[in-house]
Formats: C-alpha cells, sequence, structure tokens
C-alpha cells in the first residue's frame, strides 16, 4: 500500500478543512490509515490555513515533514508558496489560480509575488505542476463555494482510489439540497486535471 | 464500526459509552468539540456553563449525586477552575469524575503556554494522557473506571494535536446504562471544614501510593521493543512524532503520566544503553525520572517551549547525537518576504465599526509604530479581553492596548485610572465573555467608583471557538430554547446608570456614543449589537466600487476588511467575501460616495 501525504493549503473560509475531511474519510473507507489535523489561526476567516492528511499502511505522526509531501493541493497562489517547502523532490502541486491579497498587500506594505515567481519557485522543486482555474469554474458552476469539492476531483485524478467512494462519502457530509452543485465541481475538478497542460 | 474521529470527537463518545451523565464545558480552542458533540445525545445533560470554574462545580454536584460527569476545557480554563479541581481532588467523588484539559503547545489560540500536567502533580491525582483517537476513546472509560476505584477526580490531558487530529477508531462499545442518581448525605466528606479537609488529607496520600502501585501495570502503559540501543520515553502525540523520527528504537509509551510507574520506568532504562525522554513542553517526565536517579536525557536537546513537529524532534536528535544525520531528501525552509496573511475580523463582522471609532476618536493610526508601541500616552486607552475583537490590535484598526485573560480588562482599566492615566480609559469585552467573568469587574468597577467606560461587543454568540450558545443567547447547548440573561438590565441592575445600546453597523451612532461615554463623568457601558457575519444565512447587495467616483483615498481600506482589496493601485471589492446589506460600513465612510450594492449604480443612491 503506498503512502500518500497531503498538504493543503489555503485561507479560511475556502473549505480546506471540510474537503480534507472527506479526503480522510474517503481514504479510510479504502483501506487505509488516516491521519489528518488542521492549522488554523485564531479567528474563523481570512488567515492562512494548512491541513496535514496523511493516508498508508500505518501512520504515526499527525504531522508531515518538511521536504515530503506527496502532494500539495493549494487553493490560493500566495499560499501555495508560502508551503512549498513542504513538497517532496518530484511531489505534486496543484494550485488554482486564485488571486487573494492579504491585508498587508491592500495597505501597500508588501507585495503579491508574480504568476512567475511563483510558477518558477515550483519548477526548481518539481515537474509535476498542475495550475488549475478552480475559483473561475466554480463561479460558472454557480458557488465560488463548491471550490473544495472541485480541488477534491483534482486529488481524486492522482489516487488509486474510484470515483463512486468520493461521491458516497461526500453525500455524508453535504446537504443534499447543494450536493448536486458539488458533484459537479468534483467531476470538473477530475476533467480538468486530465486536461491541464503540466 | 470504524470512524474517523478527532480527539475531541473520541473523547465525547467514549465517554457516552462509559456512561455519563453530565457533561459542562466553556468553550476554549482546542477543547469546545468535546461539548459540543456530547450535546449531541439527547439522553444526558449537556451544558455550557457560564465559565470552567462552575463547569467543573456542576460536575462535580453530579459526581455527588452518584452519577458519572465530566467537565472539559482549555488549559487556560483549569487555571479558572482550579479552585473546584482542588477541592475535588480534596473531597473525592462518589460517581466517576473526569477533568479533560486540552493544552495548546505552540500557542495557536490562547494567550500563554502552560504545561497542565504540573495540576495533576500538584492536585495528586491520577492523569491519563491519549495519544491519538483511539486512546482517547479508550483512556476516557478507564477514566471514569480509576475516579471511581479510586476516589478522584481524574486529570485527562489532550494537547492541541489530539484534540484536532483525526485518525481512526474502532467505535467497539456502547453505552453503559448510566448509574441512578442517590445523593447520600456525608458531611465529613463533603464539607471541606479544616476539621473534614484535615481527615482527607492524609486519605490523598495513601491514595496516591496505590495508584503508583496500579500504574505499574496500568495496560496503556507500554513497552514496545526494537532493534537498536536506544530507549525512548513519550506519550501523547510526542510519541507519535518519536515512532516516525526513530524507527528502531525501543519504546515505553506512557498512557498514565501521573504518578508514574517507577518499577516499570527502572525496567526499561536497564534494559536500553541510551534512555531519553521526548516530550512537548515541561521537562515533567524527565525530571520525575531523574528524581529517581536514573540517567536520561531529553530537554537538554527537545525545546521546552512551542509545539514539538517530526522536524524539531528530528533536528534535536542530530544535535544530541542520538541519530546520525540523514543525508537524503530536500533540507530547505520556508521562503522568506513573502506578505503575511494572519487571522483577520471577517467582512461584516460587528466589531470592525467599532474599532475603526475607537482608533480614529483615539488618532491611534498617528500615534502608534507597526509594533503598536509609542513613548507618549495617547489620548486614548483600550483594555481588551479574549474574543476574535482581539485581532483589532492589528494594523489597520490598532485599538486595542492590553489582553491578559477573560474579564481582565474590566479590572486593568479602574487599575490603569487609579494609577492616575491621563487618558480616558476604554474596555471591550464581548458577551461571552462579560458573562463569563466580565460581570465581577463591572461590580467592582460600581463600587470602587470607576468614570471609565466599558463595552461590550454583543455579537450574540461565542464567535471565535465556533458560535457555541451562551446564557444570553437564550439556547441552551442542547439546542433548546431556555431563558436568555438581558445584559442592559443586568449591568444596570449592578448600578451602572449611563447605560447605551447602539446598533454594530452604524458608524455615525458608534461615533456618537463612544465620545459621550468618554466624556461622561461617571461610568458608563456601551452595548455595540450586532450579529456574527460568519452566521449570515442569505447575503445581498455585496457592494462594489464606482472607479470613475473612486479617488483612491484609501479611507474604507482602514476598515481592514479582507474584502476591500487592492492590486496593483487597483481598489475593488470581493464580491465573494463581501457581506453586503448586513454591513455597508465602508459605503457609510466613502467621502466620493463610490462604494453601492454592485447591482446599482451609484448615481440612483444620490
Amino acid at each position: 500500500m503506498k503512502k500518500y501525504d497531503f498538504i493543503m493549503v489555503g485561507i479560511g473560509g475556502q473549505g480546506i478543512v471540510l474537503a480534507s475531511d472527506i479526503l480522510g474519510e474517503v481514504a479510510m473507507s479504502a483501506g487505509y490509515d488516516v491521519k489528518k489535523t488542521d492549522t488554523l489561526g485564531m479567528a474563523q476567516r481570512g488567515g492562512s490555513v494548512v491541513s496535514h492528511v496523511r493516508i498508508g499502511e500505518r501512520v504515526w505522526s499527525p504531522l508531515i515533514k518538511q521536504g515530503t509531501a506527496d502532494i500539495l493541493v493549494a487553493f490560493e497562489k500566495l499560499e501555495a508558496l508560502r508551503w512549498s517547502h513542504y513538497l517532496s523532490p518530484d511531489g505534486t502541486a496543484i494550485i488554482n489560480d486564485q488571486t487573494t491579497p492579504p491585508l498587508s498587500v491592500s495597505l501597500g506594505v508588501s507585495r503579491y509575488p508574480g504568476d512567475d515567481e511563483i510558477l518558477n519557485t515550483f519548477k526548481k522543486l518539481t515537474r509535476n505542476i498542475y495550475v488549475i482555474k478552480g475559483t473561475k469554474t466554480a463561479i460558472e458552476i454557480g458557488d465560488a463555494r463548491v471550490l473544495n469539492m472541485f480541488m477534491l476531483g483534482c486529488i481524486s485524478y492522482l489516487l488509486p482510489i474510484e470515483p463512486g467512494l468520493w461521491k458516497e462519502c461526500t453525500a455524508q457530509r453535504i446537504p443534499a439540497k447543494i450536493l448536486e452543485m458539488n458533484l459537479t465541481a468534483f467531476e470538473k475538478g477530475r476533467e480538468e486535471m486530465a486536461h491541464v497542460d503540466i | 464500526m470504524k470512524r474517523l474521529l478527532s480527539g475531541n470527537e473520541a473523547l465525547a463518545l467514549g465517554a457516552y459509552h462509559a456512561g455519563i451523565k453530565v457533561a459542562a464545558a466553556y468553550p476554549g480552542t482546542p477543547s469546545s468539540e468535546i461539548l459540543e458533540t456530547l450535546a449531541t445525545f439527547k439522553d444526558i445533560h449537556a451544558e455550557w456553563s457560564t465559565n470552567e470554574k462552575v463547569a467543573l462545580e456542576v460536575a462535580l454536584g453530579a459526581s455527588y449525586a452518584g452519577v458519572r460527569a465530566m467537565a472539559s476545557m482549555k488549559q487556560v480554563g483549569l487555571n479558572v477552575a482550579s479552585d473546584p479541581f482542588m477541592a475535588a481532588a480534596t473531597t473525592g467523588v462518589v460517581g466517576g469524575l473526569v477533568v479533560v484539559s486540552a493544552d495548546d503547545p505552540g500557542i495557536h489560540s490562547s494567550q500563554n503556554e502552560q504545561d497542565n500536567r504540573h495540576y495533576a502533580r500538584m492536585a495528586k491525582v491520577p492523569m491519563l494522557e491519549p495519544a491519538d483517537s483511539q486512546e482517547a476513546y479508550d483512556l476516557i472509560a478507564l477514566a471514569f473506571d480509576l475516579s471511581e476505584e479510586f476516589d478522584t477526580p481524574v486529570l485527562l490531558r489532550t494537547t492541541t494535536r489530539i484534540s484536532h487530529a483525526k485518525s481512526v477508531v474502532q467505535v467497539n462499545r456502547s453505552r453503559k446504562e448510566p448509574a441512578p442518581a442517590k445523593f447520600g448525605h456525608n458531611v465529613q466528606k463533603f464539607v471541606m471544614l479544616p476539621v473534614h479537609a484535615r481527615l482527607r488529607r492524609p486519605l490523598i496520600e495513601q491514595r496516591l501510593s496505590k495508584l503508583k502501585i496500579f500504574a505499574e501495570t496500568f495496560p496503556y502503559n507500554q513497552i514496545f521493543r526494537g532493534s537498536g540501543r536506544l530507549g525512548i520515553i513519550s506519550s501523547g502525540v510526542a510519541y507519535q512524532y518519536a515512532r516516525e523520527v526513530f524507527p528502531g528504537a525501543s519504546f515505553l509509551k506512557l498512557g498514565m503520566t501521573y504518578p508514574l510507574p517507577e518499577r516499570l520506568i527502572r525496567e526499561f532504562a536497564s534494559s536500553v544503553e541510551r534512555l531519553i525522554v521526548i516530550e512537548e513542553l515541561d521537562p515533567f517526565l524527565e525530571e520525575n525520572i531523574l528524581a529517581m536517579g536514573i540517567k536520561v536525557q531529553g530537554k537538554e536537546f527537545i525545546p521546552k517551549s512551542g509545539e514539538l513537529s517530526p522536524e524539531v524532534v528530528e533536528r534535536a536528535a542530530y544535535q544530541a547525537g542520538w541519530l546520525k544525520p540523514a543525508t537524503e531528501g530536500r533540507k530547505i525552509g520556508p521562503l522568506a518576504g513573502l506578505p503575511p496573511r494572519p487571522p483577520v475580523l471577517c467582512p461584516g463582522c460587528p466589531h470592525t465599526g467599532v474599532f475603526f471609532v475607537l482608533n480614529t476618536v483615539g488618532q491611534r493610526s498617528k500615534l502608534l509604530d507597526e509594533q503598536g508601541k509609542s513613548e507618549k500616552e495617547g489620548s486614548l486607552i483600550i483594555t481588551g479581553d479574549i474574543g476574535c475583537y482581539t485581532l483589532a490590535t492589528y494594523p489597520p484598526l490598532q485599538a486595542m492596548d492590553t489582553t491578559a485573560c477573560m474579564g481582565a480588562g474590566i479590572g486593568q482599566a479602574l487599575g490603569l485610572e487609579k494609577a492616575g492615566v491621563t487618558a480616558p480609559v476604554v474596555a471591550v469585552i464581548g458577551d461571552s465573555t462579560f458573562l463569563h467573568s466580565g460581570i465581577t469587574g463591572v461590580v467592582n468597577a460600581v463600587y470602587n467608583q470607576s468614570k471609565g467606560t466599558i463595552i461590550i461587543l454583543d455579537n450574540g454568540t461565542t464567535a471565535m471557538t465556533g458560535h457555541q450558545e451562551h446564557p444570553g443567547t437564550g439556547v441552551s447547548a442542547q439546542g433548546e430554547k431556555t431563558k436568555a440573561v438581558e445584559l442592559e438590565p443586568l449591568v444596570r441592575g449592578i448600578g451602572v446608570e449611563d447605560v447605551k445600546v447602539v446598533n454594530a453597523f452604524d458608524v455615525k451612532a458608534l461615533r456618537a456614543a463612544v465620545r459621550g461615554a468618554i466624556a461622561s463623568p461617571q461610568l458608563s457601558v456601551v452595548i455595540v449589537r450586532g450579529g456574527c457575519s460568519v452566521r449570515l444565512k442569505t447575503r445581498s447587495g455585496q457592494r462594489s466600487i464606482d472607479p470613475d467616483k473612486c479617488d483612491n483615498c484609501g479611507v474604507c481600506l482602514r476598515l481592514g476588511c479582507p474584502a476591500i482589496q487592492k492590486l496593483d493601485e487597483k481598489l475593488y471589492i470581493d464580491a465573494t467575501l463581501c457581506a453586503g446589506d448586513a454591513c455597508t460600513l465602508c459605503e457609510q465612510l466613502c467621502p466620493k460616495k463610490a462604494i453601492a450594492p454592485a447591482n446599482q449604480s451609484p448615481k440612483e443612491i444620490a
């Protein structure tokens, strides 16, 4: 049984904790041992969020060691860069093409890095980089908040777990009336991974 | 059945299966989900108490009635509850009594870092520490058994990475039938007059001696033999990090960390060439083991402050020579110079307006530097409290001068006033924290003739810890409608004559109320009322900025609203974040009237 260590990062309010919960539940249902832990700032919204999810035959620490994550899933580009040092050599980076300037940038105290800087940093770390248009697609589907299911769809593309199990676990966590929209986002994420240039 | 549970969920489920009847808590990260989960079981009483002291007293009363009871809290909560905790250690229990302390190494969400294992030693009560969710589920049941068998409260200590980490749990028990409630009168046990407390004091020592013997065979004090010559003693999540970093070592994993199994530790120590202790925070195990006369290494290399992690343990191991440094793998640190993204007040936060007003009235943007320092005393001193609003310390709001612990701001304000500062002093406190420990401060301020201002930020919930109900909301932890404690009559009843209620989203009214209260020669209370924006069910009228009218003056940015963003000199509002009609603070402030609902042109408004 191959181990996978995931670092999922973004901004409070993007639904990262729910996505990482579902990922953990899917993996458990598929027979993996699972540990996951989220680091949140003090408040509910707006701060940098990182979620560690580890699946494998037997998992000890819930925290992943820097430089050893197999898959980095970034819901926002600056956050991708912030946590890039967790990626293992030749690990896979899935980066959502969303720019959300933090307060210090809006106030003119600091500068948001350019797309080239971000990409070049990742190119030095790995060849496996997927830049995907999750936020754009989520808004097209009808609600920016389904981004987390889009990102789960992307992750599912890389794992040897069949899509049916993902949908089953999702249905247990998402209210029925918004389930369809979320499953659409999941499908779109899966599709985009198959087509995006890396 | 296999379930993926957080340590907190596992503790709650384990306690429920162990036949708990009464659970009480005050929310606090990382402990809140224990009571939240227990509250979903309708055949027990699970309550949010006004504070941790009351929570433990409720649990203690239930225990005296012969039923199993639990109080759960974060590490600093046990400071508040330390009075009944020490008393409970003296009276002992009838029904099993477990106190859960969820510690916060690394200070993710607390005002200080403290190692609550010391409380077990001070109170001379047994302490259990789970190392994952399965153990949380298993150990909580043993904690109740232990409590009843040894007539003692049991401290169950977790840390953030146990409480807030999820792992697989085999749920293999069903609910044990709770004992019927029956109070047996016993003044020598329950009435701690000195003469009775003195009688119980030697019993505590006897209990501890028996517990030491029990610890030797406690099944969760386990030895795992490795291939190497290194022996590691560890507990909790530190054990998991150690397993990761030292795959070949032998382990003595302690599930019970007070009192310690001395014979077992000696045996283990003599079976290995080199003994080390890997523990988070203080050298608690290490010093106890050193006191046994056993040679051991630990805190000489493992940091005493902050959270451990696999890399922190690994670094210490290389430094100490416990391991040969690995050559493979990537060694890069985090990138330097990235813009930070600290937690901020949310878009539509009911605290933003009043702190903007405090900032401007106190001219604090001019006064304070980036670090929030100034040599000169400004025109306003703001004493704070614990809650989301503590984030108003950061620029651009910069409207908080102190934060110590819950309720402290009101006492501090009086202290500053009586010390003779020239600036007016304003104490700010949330509704939940006001009920937690602010009321006594107001009583004190009335009694001691304060002329200051107290602002109660009433957002109708305990927001920072995840929107728990409290005595002011009119809803119980288990979702029943109950009597709401009303703040205005409460404050008036204490004797405050100048009490005003202001809409949190009306900048002009906020400014008038704050100025009026500061100018007033008597003690004033301003209740700033507005619901937490995270709880908004629907949002409408998201604002946008008309680029033709906007002259980039940046006044709206001074709110610190995360929805108002500026990139490449372009100012805009992120419609996916804006709270819209529920807020409108930026629209009220904009001198050019450039801000209006996105689907409506600004002209129509004018």
